[in-house]
């Protein structure tokens, strides 16, 4: 899998685990997994790929894209 | 130094809480009841003259040498197996006594050749010393009936037999036997093997491996517990025939599996000639398996690299350089990285074969000297979903129970984990309480030894299809609650309420009955229920597994099913129960509590807390990122994506190790800077551009922490071949960056753990020098450390209930790749082989070979033995087929200890969904008759060739 296929695999497999809590706990839930454990250059492409309309992501974590850190710009 | 001499009681210890006090030769003791004449004598420093007891294995009362005189008794007891009693007057040194001892010695020395000169025990010999403690002065039996001389009166004599050698570290010499059974014993109750009997009667018993087999085709493992037992020199270590009994010792941790056996290290000069387990080890009590006993050869392999090395690009051969001149090109390299890629263009690695002050030195290294977060361990590929699972609904990773825990355990579930391979020493400790009655629960693809063993069988074992296990432990769940198994005591007192209402109408749906979950995992129901009944109510329950668990895509769910089956049961936080992550590799733990993961600092506090940043800030006089790092996977994908540059590796071998190994073959092209510090050339160095040579866990001190998160002391018992510690290479590179590093031993390194992570504050070399060894937490409330965790409350509060919904993984069978393959271990090999198989253990397990049930087999035209070919959308390599019925039809089963195969060819990128844990253990496969071996594995060889290459002397030499 390419990176990009790959980042939109491992968003979902979190999302499908956090679907068996309540709604508003699971979307917390994804988006306090990415923010602790997905560096920032795996969320910066994963900002990328949801600016870009965030095709092929579960609703869980486009809703939960919200409450993700941003990371900021790349300095170079 | 001396030779650490260990008092042998001659019985083991008894338990009982009630005191006897007796008296021996006018000397007042108290004991245990329960306890032996013998033993209860040499508590009060008396010493009975014995052969054939020992405190290894219960006494057996065959040699007649131990006799006493009891006031009031008629007769000669032996004292080994006469119990003491209150008021007993014990003689152990009469006339009668004498005369009778001498009677007994001369009958042994008459079947015995009187060569001790020139025996190997010589000196280390217990029937040499006790003929000398009874005064034995002449023997009048000159008898052709013996046992000892090839021929009598110039026939040949049927009673000798020769020796067997067969077994690659130990002799049976039965010349020299005295049938005193404490070989057979201790292989029976110490090992649990049962592969010795004594044959024959009277003068005529011998020592028998198996039925009349040599040792090595018996069931023998080689465990070397019989060696250890017997007090002559027919079973011998065959260093010791070669060179000499040792003359001094130093305790040390074994640098194998997870288990952290404690050895003494005999020695002889700086050579070492034996490790004997420790009976003070409080992981191992004085036992051991045959790679921690045996293997330690490959710390003189020839093919070990002792000199710095450096190229500009893989093509190119090897140059040997100075260490300084080695640091100073890693230092500009990545210096120059970092300037044209940025600050997160590099990161390390550390292996679970480090020790804590090692691994603490790289993620050190990383944060304060590569100013990023990029640190990650192998432990990412074993037993990260641990620790997010546990830490989730306990509060923290930690396994909650020691080893001896086993001693209280009535119902043991071992899922995904097959220990008599993986840990050996702790699968012994695990058959004595089996035997002693305790039920067993497996759940696992294969039918492992386990499952059948001599006088062993589980009650149930569970073969479920690999990638089901969510599946099967919430159904085991759905059992104990439906059916009213549940300790509501325990779970109002000790987990949230509200949450366990919801986890309650979750697991009590339908979708997780054992019926619905039979069609999933070919489990049958009844066997589901009946195993769930039995955990819930056969008292304490344990629960012990391995990566057979954690290397799935829903890893991390796993471990969360299993924590709520064991707060369900209230089986936490007491000895007999609780939830065991069997790890494995030796310090998994501690590569895990030392900081090695990117997102947290040593103890398991994540980076992005102010308080414990500024902790090590302070510490290390720089401000800290507070963004995680990269893990091994991402790093690799960033590497292809041309954003990572440079990494350092220490002991760590991914390009064997991890899955999917065409990626990170790629990842690892595509770096401009990768630095290997191993001992050998391992298959990662053939894409390195630095290779730092590393050191035996013989040539450095350190700790390791085990699977029961047991700080054990590492000691240096010889100069390292290489001339540094890894430490001291690390702090090399360190330097040569700037960092000023001024460690002058790793107990300082310590010191500064403990001054920074408070659940190791009372944790000093001094302090383990004093007591041994400590389980982490270790601080003020608790100076000896923790045996058992969560006793009150657990870590996190209350216990939380997590729903573990079971989803399918997406690598299933289909047409192309109708099978599934599982990976798993074996006893003799270790990881990725580099150390066992530059060791006579190679006897045991010469290549990877790959299980398939007879009907599978006979499908595709393979038998035993046959060359097939065995390929997934990864990759395809080939290897020998073993067509046998311990794996279940539509499943195959091999190892990867063996680089030839690289099964990880054959493993694909899907992961845990939490940690990214690969997924080893279901990958869909096809398995056919092969011509040859596949185009990789040719490529392969042919690369390595060319890679290993070394500029020697103006020569090219091919370094392996
Ligand atoms: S080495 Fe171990 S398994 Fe083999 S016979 Fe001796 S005690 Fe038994
Ligand atoms: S081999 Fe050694 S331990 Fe076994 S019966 Fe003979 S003397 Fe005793
Ligand atoms: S490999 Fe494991 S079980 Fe064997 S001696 Fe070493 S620590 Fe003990
Ligand atoms: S030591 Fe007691 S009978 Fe042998």
């Amino acid at each position: 899998m390419a990176t990009e296929a790959k980042l939109i695999y491992m968003a979902n497999q979190i999302a499908t685990f956090f679907h068996s809590k309540h709604h508003d706990e699971g979307v917390a839930g994804v988006a306090e997994h990415l923010n602790k454990f997905w560096e920032p250059r795996m969320r910066r492409q994963f900002f990328e790929l949801i600016d870009a309309g965030g095709e092929g992501f579960d609703e869980l974590v486009i809703e939960a894209s919200a409450t993700i850190r941003r990371p900021e710009p790349v300095a170079s | 130094m001396s030779l650490i001499r260990e008092i042998d009681y001659g019985t083991p210890a008894s338990t009982s809480e009630t005191l006897v006090t007796l008296n021996v030769d006018g000397f007042d003791v108290t004991v245990p009841e329960g306890t032996s004449i013998m033993r209860a004598s040499m508590e009060a420093g008396i010493q009975i003259p014995k052969l054939c007891a020992t405190d290894m294995v219960e006494a057996f009362g065959s040699c007649r040498l131990c006799l006493v005189e009891i006031d009031g008794r008629n007769g000669t007891p032996s004292s080994c197996t006469t119990p003491v009693s209150p008021g007993m007057v014990v003689h152990t040194q009469t006339e009668k006594l004498k005369k009778i001892r001498r009677g007994v010695m001369e009958l042994y020395i008459s079947d015995h050749p009187l060569d001790c000169l020139t025996c190997a025990a010589n000196g280390d010999c217990e029937l040499q010393t006790q003929a000398g403690v009874v005064g034995l002065r002449s023997v009048r039996y000159n008898v052709d009936a013996n046992h000892f001389t090839p021929q009598v009166r110039g026939e040949s004599n049927f009673r000798y037999m020769e020796k067997d050698e067969s077994n690659p570290y130990f002799t049976y010499d039965p010349s020299k036997c005295i049938a005193c059974s404490r070989c057979v014993r201790a292989c029976e109750e110490v090992q649990g093997t049962f592969a010795l009997t004594i044959e024959g009667r009277g003068f005529e018993s011998r020592v028998s491996a198996g039925a009349h087999e040599s040792f090595i085709d018996s069931d023998c493992v080689s465990c070397g517990a019989c060696v250890q037992a017997c007090p002559t020199a027919t079973l011998m270590e065959k260093s010791v025939v070669e060179i000499g009994i040792p003359e001094h010792s130093v305790v040390t941790t074994c640098a194998y599996c997870g288990v952290g056996c404690s050895f003494k290290a005999e020695m002889r000069g700086d050579e070492l000639i034996r490790m004997v387990p420790f009976k003070d080890g409080k992981a191992n009590r004085g036992h051991s398996c045959v790679k921690g006993r045996f293997a330690y050869g490959y710390a003189s392999h020839p093919d070990r690299i002792t000199k710095p090395m450096v190229r500009e690009s893989i093509d190119q051969p090897w140059r040997e350089v100075s260490w300084d001149d080695a640091y100073a090109f890693v230092a500009d390299k990545f210096a120059s990285i970092q300037k044209t890629h940025g600050v997160d263009s590099i990161g390390g690695i550390t292996s679970s074969r480090c020790t804590n002050e090692e691994t603490y030195l790289i993620q050190k290294l990383v944060r304060q000297g590569f100013g990023n977060n990029n640190v990650d361990t192998c432990a990412r590929v074993c037993h990260s979903p641990t620790g997010y699972g546990l830490g989730q609904a306990y509060g923290t990773s930690a396994g909650t129970q020691d080893f001896d825990s086993v001693e209280h355990t009535d119902v043991m579930v071992l899922i995904g984990a097959n220990p008599t391979e993986a840990h050996p020493v702790f699968s012994s400790r695990m058959k004595k309480r089996l035997r002693a009655g305790a039920k067993l629960i497996i759940l696992d693809p294969r039918q492992i030894a386990l499952v059948r063993t001599p006088h062993i069988e589980a009650q149930y074992h569970l073969p479920l299809q690999p990638g089901t296990n969510v599946a099967v432990v919430t159904a085991l769940a759905h059992v104990i609650v439906t059916e009213g198994l549940y300790n509501e005591q325990f779970i109002r007192e000790r987990c949230d309420w509200d949450e366990f209402q919801e986890y309650m109408e979750f697991v009590t749906d339908l979708r997780h009955s054992p019926e619905v979950v039979e069609g999933l995992s070919g489990v049958p129901a009844e066997a589901i229920r009946g195993a769930a009944r039995l955990y819930a109510t056969g008292g304490n329950g344990a629960i012990y597994y391995g990566l057979g668990v954690t290397e799935h895509s829903q890893g991390s769910t796993a471990v969360m099913a299993i924590a709520n089956l064991a707060m369900l049961t209230g089986n936490i936080g007491r000895p007999g129960v609780g939830v065991n992550p069997l790890r494995g590799q030796n310090n998994v733990q501690g590569a895990c509590d030392m900081g090695s993961f990117p997102h947290e600092l040593p103890g398991y506090r994540h980076i992005a807390g102010e308080d414990v940043r500024n902790i090590f800030e302070e510490e290390w006089g720089v401000t800290l990122v507070k963004e995680p790092g990269l893990r091994i996977p991402n790093m690799l994908d960033a590497a292809v994506d041309g954003t990572f540059k440079g990494i350092y590796i220490e002991g760590e071998d991914i390009l064997q190790s991890d899955p999917d190994t065409h990626h990170v073959a790629a990842g690892l092209a595509a770096m401009e800077c990768v630095v290997v510090h191993d001992l050998f050339l391992n298959e990662t160095a053939n894409y390195a551009h630095v290779f730092l040579p590393g050191s035996t866990f013989l040539e450095k001190d350190g700790t390791f922490t085990n699977a029961e998160r047991r700080i054990n002391r590492v000691r240096k018992v010889m100069a390292p071949k290489n001339g540094f510690a890894d430490w001291e290479v690390t702090m090399g590179i360190a330097n040569a960056m700037g960092l000023n590093w001024t460690y002058t031993h790793p107990s300082e390194i310590m010191d500064e753990i403990a001054r920074t992570t408070p659940s190791f504050a009372g944790v000093s070399y001094d302090h383990l020098d004093e007591v041994g060894s400590v389980q982490w937490p270790c601080n003020e409330t608790a100076p000896l450390g923790t045996p058992i965790m969560h006793i009150d409350n657990f870590v996190r509060g209350k216990g939380k209930f997590i729903n573990t919904e079971y989803v399918a993984t997406d690598e299933r069978s289909g047409p192309r790749f109708p099978l599934l393959l599982t990976t798993g271990r074996v006893l003799s090999q270790y990881n990725v082989g580099a150390q066992t198989r530059r060791t006579a253990n190679v006897i045991w397990h010469e290549e990877d070979v790959l299980e398939i049930h007879p009907h599978d087999a006979e499908q595709r035209g393979i038998n035993h033995g046959d060359l097939v070919s065995l390929a997934s959308r990864a990759g395809e390599t080939s290897l020998r087929a073993d067509v046998t019925e311990r794996v279940a039809p539509g499943v195959v089963y091999t190892t990867f200890h063996h680089p030839d195969t690289q099964v990880n060819v054959i493993t694909t990128d899907f992961s845990d969904w939490a940690t990214n844990c690969p997924e080893y253990k279901v990958t869909a496969v096809q398995v056919a008759l092969a011509t040859g071996r596949s185009n990789w594995q040719e490529e392969y060889d042919r690369q390595a060739e060319q890679s290993r290459r070394i500029e020697h002397d103006g020569e090219l030499i091919h370094g392996d």
